[in-house]
Parts: structure tokens; C-alpha cells; sequence
């Protein structure tokens, strides 16, 4: 039985990511008064990519070729480690917080590195600047999950998911400064504004998208389908981690299908505050986010001395 | 901001409805071999469009720019349009050749991944429009790159390349109306 | 055989080494050979050795007792401490020196091979002596061969005026850095009244505080000039990439660590007690050397200051493991004590590895395209493919990327750190946390620092004509760079078993010795915290990694659209040709970085132009452009010490007036007032 949940948990990153980023581009839509695409148009996009032939640049060597694979290999091994819809699914091996958050930066390691491997000027470019938020981003994403690691007692995420207490008066000031320093690495994390524009077409603004200019056919799918994992696995580690409400402590069906409609819902509202910052905001200058990112980090630090 | 938000809240709907567009097959114009039925299919749903600006007078650019618009909206077709060559399923091209973007057209032409589809926007690209004869251009793109099928107009409306694009892409032809 | 016949064969290995180098010296080729095999031999009984000691003998492995001179005893004492350290001095002597075998060979006919052959024993002999003395003026004596014999390692190639600037300033602090040993060793003497650490041990206990924190201050400055703790560190990153590679990896892997060695044996074997400022202390010294250590590395471009920059910022980090490690002393809590400790010492062990293969991959580059500089190289993987795979297997660990060792150093430091935070009041809660922010931030910048490094050397297309010409190295050099990177990855799988080795090592040391203490034993090969509250398990992280890899390889590429062909076409490069200039170089990639940290970097930038017509001043007809990074420790550290040493120099000399009858006049005057003292 718990195989079966194991497997569940195992694909569901994968199958349930795209669906996300369909919503957040719908709320844009709708709040440009567009209809927008479909929210299942970003599993058409990578079922088209899957399908069609590459071109490789001569400049290109085995990092370029292989960075895809390693991409979408960490994605998938950080949604086995976090706790999606159920505690109970106890995994004291890989679902430390540290872990989790140093195999996402191996996998934008290798992306920075694809990036930089066919020498074109915007993937190098790309390269840096993506490495230079992602290096200031740690500090505020680590200290971030210690606040909820310093109440619960313990590193690992699924512990922390089961300690229900979140939402007493005691700790509700700490986990809100919390979680806004995590939504801040959240939003800077996967690309989204203010750090960067997902949708745009002027490579000198582009940051992720920069690095990824040089993909074509499968391996373009993986890596567009490891961002939009990425994004999934960042909205639940914020719904759940902080609000571990309604996650299935118990092996039943019942609570696993409560758990993954609460998670959808939580999701959902995040997606709406993404959708809306996207609309109402415009990306900051490069040399603003430091700013932004040392903010995050102090509210942490904040937070963690309000325990 | 509040204003904002009540204001897209009471704006009507004003998407151009997809019943609308009425292009005959016979008005497509096929400029080099007719795509594979099998390439369409791939395409259906989800198509990647890069636009490529070979020296134009940036008229028709103006009308392709505004199919993002929210009348035209050519997002809820699942096409959209890519920064990247090695991006795309489809290259746009507009303007007369120009000599100095012949060889810029090639290597785009190059990047792009098969299978892929060229479309010649406007009567510029397709046989040189209004400068034909210039000894600076090269009288349309057919000269550089193979082409698929040409949208004529000087330049196309945003309905024209909408209705048109839908027609190759045989949504329209084949009665499949979407209701979105 | 007995252990201590054992040891005393591994220091004579070294010795006949080096005399044997002085004898063959010349015939290039012999001296080579020979003394790259005595020190492969060397080093392999010394691996023999620790790991004899830790499989068979529990605490003490032995003492050795042996009166020459009144003060001086040649006295060896190996614990566990000291196995640990012959054990990462002989690894990393291993691989350096079936590297140094083919990496001297540029040397033949040009500089004495005997004498590179005969300081490199004596190098190893003397850092060997070091974590085995147990007497005061012995450990001295050894101190200053390994001293001496790396000054001369770091000046071997003489005919650079830079090496040898560099080796003069490596001597002057080396030497400032003993005389503050040489101090603290003197006051231990005078309450202990003999030289013996176990005499001292007994003397401290009745020392009055004054003295105590006196001693922490001048080890910690004397101790902390070898390791490189800011801002004592101004030699190391002109001297690591003076001396030939193998010896900077030496250097770099072992040496610094020797420092650390006698600041974890005087804390912790010597001392009973400690107060908590101490601990306070090292913290912030840690968490300040790992910042500024990064942030310079980011702003260099020539690879093996780089490399010496990181090697600064993990001393920063093993000194946030000891730092912890001693407040959680002071404040009682021995468990976790021990456990930041064995977080230090994995560190040691980790960075060891890691550096010397950084160092040993860098020489095989350098050795191959003649230059130091970053932004001459590029595309080099293609030429070096070997090279770069390891390089970037060195990049991997030391940014502290899973399944690697450096992650799980990093991640019992992390641990050490958090327990600190949930554990401490709010002053000391609040340096722990800062302390935390600084460890994940400099994690950030190495990662910064080693995507720009490896990005610039090896990937895309070459930057100068330098690199067209580079070959793979030799075999041997693969070999040592292979082995390294294949122990880099072991020991990161194994971790759950050396976290437990080490917290055995760190509660064998006379500090911890009387407490009763639990741990959880390794599941599933799993490093564990103290209290259970957190673990991890690399060897199933691995197993699952590999699997997923393989599974979505396997799924991508053969089941999913199996005809897709790929086309090998240009880079998408907008129409416009590409050349060299158009990719981004190393200075450009960190530009972002140092721009942000202006205000602790003081970045410089200078533009000379010169016109065509200078009365016009319109076209330019050549203009170079500056980038400078302001050295603040010369100018606020170094350069009022000096100026004040001058000063008062000046005015001492006003007692050399030249004349000899007041010369006699002093003598008198000193002579009476000894006699009145005795």
C-alpha cells in the first residue's frame, strides 16, 4: 500500500507541474483582459517539443548534452523528498531541509554551466546573473526553513509537516515573517517578477530563459518541464511547509484525496498572488535585488529570534 | 490599483470570435511544396512562431505585434511567439531580403529545428512588394530559404494573418471550431 | 613490529628520501624517480600505519619518551588526533607525489631536481613531526623545518621575481606567526616548568585567567597566521600559486590544517576549561574569513589565487565547526561539543581531498597552456577532456553539492550551527544565527565562484591561441587526479561512517574525557545529529539519483520519438559572426558580485586613453582599462603597523649616540640592576 502512495508521490511532481504554470499564465490572461491559452497548454507545448528534431551547436560538449537529464533527475529526486499530500510517507533519509535545497542548487550548477557551454554572449550573461540571485537567494531560503526548523524541533520535512502547531498565537508572527522571506526566494528562485519576466522576448532582460536559448526538441522539453517542476515543488514547500494544513497523516485513501485537494487549493491561491504581482508590477532593476534578496534574509534572521 | 483591477473587472469581453474568420482554401497561397498533413497534426495544438525581420518596413511587424492584443489573442490558439530560433516551429518572415540580411536569414533558417514551416507575411516578403526591382533587396525570400506559403497584403491585417495562419494549420476548414 | 617502531620507519622513510635526493642530484632523472617512489612508499606506509592505529588500538596509540637535552625530550605521542592528521597527510602526499613524478619533468635541466626532491621529504618529515610532538620545543624544531623547507619549496622556481617576492613574504609572516607560538609556549613553561604537554596540561589548570586568555590570543593569532584566517592571511594567496602545483596542493590540503591541528590541541587536549568568549570569538574570526575568503576568490582571474582564496574561506568554515565546538563546551552541553568538532574535523578531511584536486587538475591546465590567467583559456574540454571531467568533479564537492563530501561536512556544520541557534540565549543566539547566514551565503558565492571558473577555462570556444595547443596530460597525472576524484565521491557516500569514526576521535581528546555520552548509531549509512533530530543518508541519495538519471535517460532518449535526428549547427548567433571576444570572460561573469559587495571590495576602475590628436581629443587611439580591487589590509592593517614599528624604531635609536663611553655606562647600569633582582 504504501508503495503505492510512494509511486504516486513520485510521478506527481512531474504530472501535476505544467498544470500550474497553465494557471498562472490564465490569471494574467484574464487580468489583461485576454482569454489566454488553456491551462493544460503547457503539456501540449511539451508533448509538441518531444516530438520534433535538435540542432546542437558545434561549440557544445558533453555538459551541454547531459545538463537536461541531471536537471530533470534533481527535480524529480526533490519532489520524492518533500512532503506533497502525505506526512506519513516518512522519509528520515533524503527529505532534509538541507538536502532538498542544495540538490535544487545542483541543478542550477549544471544549468548555469549549460548556459555558459556554447559560448553565445546571452547564455553567459544569462549564466551570471542567474548565479548571482541564486548565490544571494540561499542565504534567505535557508534561514527561512530554519525559523519552522527551530519550532518543530527537526531538519527533516516530514517531521515538521506532522508537528501541528503552526497556527497557534505563540509562533503565528515568526512563520509569517517566514514565509514572505520565502515567498521573496520563491519568486527569485523560479524566475518570476520582480527578478525576472518568464514571457519575455528581449534577451538582455532575460535571465533563466537566456540560459536555455540554445535548446531544441527533447532537451528543451526536459529543461522547461524541470522549471515548471521547480516552480511546483517551491509553491509546496510554501503551502505545506508553513501551512501544514489538511496533509494526510494516516495510509487511507480518504486522507491522501483531502490532502491533494487542500494542496491544489493552497496552491492555487499562490499561484493567484504570483499571477497578480506579474500584473500589477514591473520587473526591478538588476541592482535592486540584492535589496530584495538581503530583506528576505533579514526577516529570517528576524523571525528566528522571535522564537 | 484598485481602479485598475474594477476596470478589467467591467470591460466587456472583446476577443475577435474565431467564427468570424472566413478564408476560402483557395486563398491560401502556397509558395514552395504544401506541409505534410502529419507536421500539421504536430502542430495543432501548440505552435511556436519566430519572427524574423529581413530588412521590412515595419509594417507588417505592426500588425503581427498586434495579434498578442487582447481583440486578436492568438495565445488561445496555443501559439506564441519565441525569442529563439532553435525555439521555433515556424519562422515568419517579413521584408524583402535585403543583402545585408540574406545571410542572417540563412543561419536562422539553419537553427531552427525540423520539422518546420516558413511563412512569407505580406507582399514584400513574397515577391517583393513595392520594392521590387531594388537593387538593394533580392525580391523575396524564396531567393534565400525555401518557403512554405506566402500571406499577401501590404500589409495584412491582424484578421487576414490570423485567418490565415488558422487555414494552414487547417483549423478552420476542417469545421473544428473551438469553443473557448 | 611495534606501532612505535612502525612510526619511527615512516619518519626515516622521509629522511632517507630526502638524503638520497641530495645524493642522485646530478642526474635529473634518478632524483626524480627516487624521490617520488621513497615518498609514494613513504605515504602508503603511512596510510598503513593510521589506519592500523584506528583499527586496533582505542585512545592512545603510543608514547615514545626519550631525554636528549634538559628541555628538549623527543617525545611522540599518537592518539587519535594525530592518526587522523598522518592519515590526510599521507592520502594527500600519496596523490601529490605520483603527480609531482611527471609535473617536475618541465624542471629537468633547468633547476636542481636533488634539492626539489630532498625540501619536499623534509616538507612532509616536518608537517609529520608536527602532529606527532608531544613536547613544546620538539614540535618548535619541527614547526621550522616544515617552515623552512616550504619557503624553499615556494622559491623553487627562482627565475620568476614574483615567486620569489612571494616566498619572502610567506618567511616574514610564517616566522611573525611562530614568534607568537614561540610566546604562548614560553608563558605555558613558566607554569608548567617543563616543555612536556602533559606537564602543561597539569600546569594550566592552576593558571590565573589573565595568562589563559592570553595564551587563546597568541595561539589563536600564531595558529591562525598558518592557517590563514583574515587578516593574517595576505601571504597565502601569493605563495600557494608560486610553488609548483603539487606542492600548492600540499600546501593548501595539509599544511594550513597543521595550524588548525595545534589550535584543536590546545583547546581541547590542554585546557580544562574555557570560557565563553573564546568560543565567541573563533565563530566570528570563522565566519568572517569564509565571507571575505569568497568574495576575493570571485574577484580574481588568476586559478591558483582563486584556489588559495578558497582554501582561506574553508578555514573559515572549519573554524565555524571549532568555534561552536567551544562554546557548546563552555555552556556544558558536551554532546553537541563533540559533534561540531567531528563537523570541523570532516571538514578538514573533505577540504583536503577536494583541494588537491583542484590544485593538481589546475597545475595539469597550466602546465599545458604556460599561463595562470583565466581569460586566456576557454574550449578547454575538448582539448582536455580528462582534465576537465575531474576539475569539474573538484567543482562539485567543493561548492558542497550532494553526493559529494563537501556537502556533508557543510551539512553537519549546518547542524552544529542550528542546534546552536535552538540551544543559546538571544546574544549568542543571534551570532549563531549570523553565523549561519554567513555559511549559507559563502555556499552561495563558491558555487558563483566555480561556475564562472569552470565555464570560463574549459567551456565554449577558446579564447586565445594558447589553448589550440593544449594536449590531455600525461597518465600519471590522470591517475592522481582520478583517485582523488573517486575519493571525493567514497568519502561522500561513506559519510555515515566517518561521522561516526570522527565523533569516536573527537571524544577521545582530554576535554570530553569525563563524560558519559550517547549516539545513535548509522542507519542505512546515515549521518546522524546528536539528538536525532535531523539525518541524512548519502549512499540512498545516491542510489536514488542514479536510478532517476538513468530511468530518464533511458525514457527520453529511446522511447520517446526514437528517430529524432539531431543536427550539429552553428550557435544561434543573430547573423553576426562569432569570435572569442563575444564570450563572456571571467571578469564580466563575477562583475555582478563585486559591483553588489563594492563597499567591502572597493573595486577600482581606471581608463588610460590615448587620442589620435591630442588637442582634439576626439578618436581614440588606444584605451586600457583598469580593474582594481583595493587591498584593505595593507592599508589599514598592515601598512599603521609598520609605520608605528618605524616610529618607534626611530626613537629607540636615540640611544645610540656612537659614543663608547656611554655604551659602557649602560652595561654598568644593567649589571646593577640584575644584581638587585637576584
Amino acid at each position: 500500500m504504501t508503495m503505492f502512495f510512494w509511486a504516486l508521490q513520485l510521478i506527481f511532481v512531474p504530472l501535476v507541474s505544467p498544470f500550474f504554470i497553465g494557471v498562472v499564465r490564465k490569471i494574467k490572461a484574464k487580468l489583461q483582459n485576454r482569454q489566454g491559452a488553456s491551462i493544460f497548454q503547457v503539456y501540449r507545448d511539451l508533448w509538441k517539443m518531444m516530438r520534433k528534431d535538435e540542432v546542437i551547436s558545434s561549440d557544445a560538449s558533453w555538459v551541454f548534452r547531459q545538463a537536461p537529464f541531471i536537471i530533470f533527475a534533481v527535480t524529480i529526486i526533490s519532489g520524492l523528498s518533500i512532503p506533497i499530500f502525505a506526512s506519513f510517507l516518512v522519509n528520515s533519509l533524503t527529505g532534509d531541509l538541507l538536502m532538498v535545497v542544495y540538490t535544487l542548487a545542483l541543478g542550477t550548477f549544471f544549468l548555469a554551466l549549460a548556459g555558459m557551454d556554447t559560448g553565445s554572449a546571452f547564455g553567459g550573461f544569462g549564466s551570471s546573473r542567474e548565479m548571482t540571485i541564486s548565490a544571494l537567494a540561499e542565504g534567505g531560503f535557508i534561514l527561512s526553513f530554519f525559523v519552522v526548523a527551530l519550532i518543530a524541533g527537526t531538519t527533516n520535512l516530514f517531521t515538521i509537516v506532522e508537528t501541528n502547531i503552526f497556527l497557534t498565537a505563540k509562533f503565528f508572527l515568526p512563520i509569517t515573517l517566514a514565509f514572505i522571506g520565502f515567498f521573496i526566494v520563491l519568486l527569485a528562485e523560479t524566475g518570476r517578477f520582480p527578478f525576472d519576466n518568464p514571457a519575455t522576448h528581449l534577451e538582455l532582460t532575460m535571465v533563466h530563459e537566456a540560459m536555455i536559448l540554445e535548446y531544441s526538441g527533447k532537451r528543451l522539453a526536459l529543461i522547461e518541464w524541470a522549471a515548471a517542476n521547480k516552480f511546483f515543488i517551491f509553491l509546496i514547500l510554501g503551502a505545506n511547509i508553513f501551512f501544514p494544513v489538511g496533509i494526510a497523516q494516516t495510509a487511507d485513501f480518504k486522507a491522501i484525496f483531502i490532502g491533494i485537494v487542500v494542496l491544489f487549493f493552497k496552491a492555487f491561491i499562490l499561484c493567484a498572488i504570483i499571477g497578480l504581482i506579474e500584473s500589477v508590477m514591473a520587473k526591478f532593476r538588476f541592482f535592486r535585488l540584492p535589496d530584495l534578496l538581503i530583506t528576505s534574509f533579514i526577516l529570517s534572521a528576524i523571525a528566528i529570534s522571535l522564537i | 490599483m484598485l481602479k485598475l483591477l474594477l476596470k478589467i473587472l467591467k470591460t466587456p469581453k472583446q476577443v475577435i470570435p474565431e467564427t468570424t474568420f472566413s478564408v476560402k482554401t483557395e486563398e491560401v497561397v502556397v509558395l514552395g511544396e504544401k506541409i505534410k498533413d502529419k507536421v500539421k497534426k504536430l502542430f495543432n495544438g501548440s505552435l511556436a512562431i519566430r519572427q524574423v525581420d529581413a530588412g521590412s518596413d515595419n509594417a507588417c511587424e505592426q500588425e503581427l505585434v498586434a495579434l498578442s492584443n487582447a481583440f486578436y489573442d492568438i495565445e488561445r490558439f496555443g501559439i506564441h511567439f519565441v525569442a529563439s530560433p532553435k525555439h521555433a516551429d515556424m519562422l515568419i518572415v517579413t521584408g524583402p531580403v535585403t543583402r545585408n540580411m540574406a545571410e542572417a536569414l540563412r543561419r536562422a533558417y539553419d537553427a531552427t529545428p525540423d520539422p518546420k514551416i516558413i511563412i512569407a507575411v505580406g507582399d514584400d516578403a513574397i515577391n517583393g512588394g513595392i520594392f521590387k526591382g531594388s537593387y538593394a533587396t533580392l525580391d523575396g525570400i524564396d531567393s534565400v530559404i525555401p518557403v512554405h506559403y506566402g500571406i499577401p497584403g501590404n500589409p495584412p491585417s491582424p484578421k487576414t494573418i490570423l485567418a490565415h495562419l488558422l487555414n494552414i494549420l487547417e483549423k478552420i476548414e476542417q469545421n473544428k471550431i473551438i469553443k473557448r | 613490529m611495534t606501532i612505535e617502531i612502525n612510526f619511527f620507519i615512516l619518519i626515516a622513510l622521509y629522511v632517507c628520501g630526502a638524503v638520497g635526493a641530495l645524493l642522485f642530484r646530478k642526474n635529473d632523472q634518478i632524483a626524480n624517480w627516487w624521490s617520488g617512489i621513497m615518498a609514494i612508499i613513504g605515504s602508503l606506509w603511512g596510510i598503513v600505519f593510521a589506519i592500523n592505529s584506528f583499527l586496533h588500538y582505542s585512545k592512545n596509540i603510543f608514547t615514545y619518551d626519550y631525554s636528549v637535552f634538559p628541555l628538549l625530550n623527543l617525545s611522540f605521542h599518537i592518539d587519535q588526533l594525530s592518526a587522523f592528521f598522518i592519515f590526510i597527510i599521507s592520502l594527500i602526499a600519496l596523490f601529490c607525489s605520483i603527480y609531482g613524478i611527471d609535473y617536475v619533468k618541465h624542471f629537468y635541466k633547468k633547476y636542481d631536481l636533488g634539492v626539489l626532491g630532498f625540501f619536499y621529504h623534509l616538507f612532509i618529515a616536518g608537517m609529520l613531526l608536527v602532529v606527532s610532538a608531544t613536547n613544546g620545543l620538539l614540535f618548535l624544531i619541527a614547526w621550522e623545518i616544515m617552515a623552512v623547507s616550504s619557503y624553499f619549496l615556494v622559491v623553487y622556481d627562482r627565475e620568476n621575481k614574483n615567486n620569489v617576492d612571494a616566498g619572502f613574504l610567506y618567511l616574514i609572516m610564517t616566522h611573525v606567526g611562530t614568534a607568537f607560538i614561540v610566546l604562548a609556549f614560553l608563558i605555558m613553561y613558566v607554569f608548567a616548568g617543563s616543555f612536556d604537554f602533559t606537564a602543561i596540561k597539569a600546569g594550566l589548570v592552576s593558571m590565573p585567567d589573565f595568562f589563559k586568555n592570553t595564551i587563546f590570543v597568541l595561539a589563536l593569532i600564531g595558529f591562525g597566521t598558518k592557517a590563514g584566517i583574515i587578516p593574517v592571511h595576505i601571504w597565502l594567496p601569493s605563495a600557494h600559486p608560486a610553488a609548483p602545483s603539487h606542492i600548492s596542493a600540499l600546501m593548501s590540503g595539509v599544511m594550513i590544517k597543521t595550524g588548525i591541528y595545534m589550535m584543536i590541541r590546545i583547546f581541547f587536549d590542554m585546557f580544562s576549561s574555557i570560557p565563553l568568549w573564546w568560543g565567541i570569538v573563533v565563530l566570528i574570526v570563522g565566519a568572517t574569513s569564509a565571507l571575505l575568503g569568497v568574495l576575493y576568490a570571485l574577484t580574481e582571474h588568476d586559478l591558483k589565487r582563486l584556489l588559495a582564496y578558497h582554501s582561506i574561506e574553508n578555514i573559515g568554515i572549519i573554524l565555524l565547526g571549532l568555534g561552536s565546538s567551544l562554546i557548546f563546551y563552555s555552556l556544558g552541553n558536551l554532546t553537541l561539543a563533540i559533534f561540531s568538532l567531528a563537523a570541523a574535523l570532516f571538514h578538514i578531511l573533505n577540504h583536503a581531498v577536494f583541494k588537491a584536486l583542484l590544485f593538481l587538475s589546475a597545475g595539469s591546465v597550466i602546465s599545458q597552456t604556460h599561463t595562470r590567467n583565466i581569460e586566456k583559456y576557454g574550449g578547454l574540454i575538448k582539448y582536455m577532456p580528462l582534465t576537465a571531467f575531474f576539475f569539474l568533479i573538484g567543482s562539485v564537492a567543493i561548492s558542497g553539492l550532494p553526493p559529494f563530501n563537501g556537502f556533508f561536512s557543510e551539512w553537519m556544520t549546518f547542524q552544529s550551527l542550528l542546534q546552536g541557534i535552538a540551544s543559546t540565549d538571544i546574544f549568542i543566539k543571534l551570532i549563531f544565527v549570523l553565523a549561519a547566514g554567513s555559511l549559507a551565503l559563502t555556499g552561495g558565492l563558491a558555487l558563483v565562484c566555480f561556475v564562472k571558473v569552470f565555464g570560463a577555462t574549459f567551456l565554449a570556444r577558446p579564447r586565445s591561441e594558447i589553448v589550440k595547443q593544449a594536449k590531455e596530460s600525461s597518465i600519471l597525472f590522470s591517475l592522481s587526479m582520478g583517485a582523488l576524484a573517486t575519493i571525493c565521491l567514497i568519502f561522500g557516500i561513506a559519510s555515515g561512517y566517518f561521522g561516526i569514526l570522527l565523533t569516536k576521535i573527537s571524544a577521545s581528546l582530554n576535554i570530553f574525557q569525563n563524560a558519559t555520552l550517547f549516539f545513535n548509531e548509522s542507519i542505512n549509512g546515515s549521518l546522524i545529529t546528536p539528538n536525532g533530530s535531523a539525518t541524512v543518508s548519502a549512499p540512498l541519495w545516491f542510489i536514488v539519483f542514479a536510478l532517476i538519471l538513468i530511468l530518464v535517460i533511458f525514457w527520453v532518449k529511446f522511447l520517446i520519438n526514437k528517430n529524432q535526428i539531431i543536427k550539429i549547427g552553428a550557435t544561434w548567433d543573430c547573423g553576426i559572426n562569432l569570435n572569442e571576444r563575444m564570450e563572456i570572460t571571467a571578469t564580466g561573469f563575477s562583475r555582478s558580485i563585486v559591483t553588489i559587495f563594492s563597499h567591502i571590495l572597493r573595486p577600482s576602475i581606471q581608463h588610460e586613453v590615448e587620442y589620435n590628436d591630442s588637442e582634439m581629443r576626439f578618436l581614440h587611439k588606444s584605451k586600457i582599462v583598469r580593474l582594481e580591487i583595493h587591498d584593505v589590509y595593507q592599508t589599514y592593517f598592515y601598512q599603521p603597523i609598520h609605520k608605528l614599528i618605524s616610529i618607534l624604531s626611530s626613537k629607540a635609536k636615540s640611544i645610540q649616540s656612537g659614543n663608547i663611553n656611554i655604551y659602557i655606562l649602560y652595561i654598568l647600569i644593567t649589571l646593577i640592576f640584575i644584581l638587585f633582582l637576584l
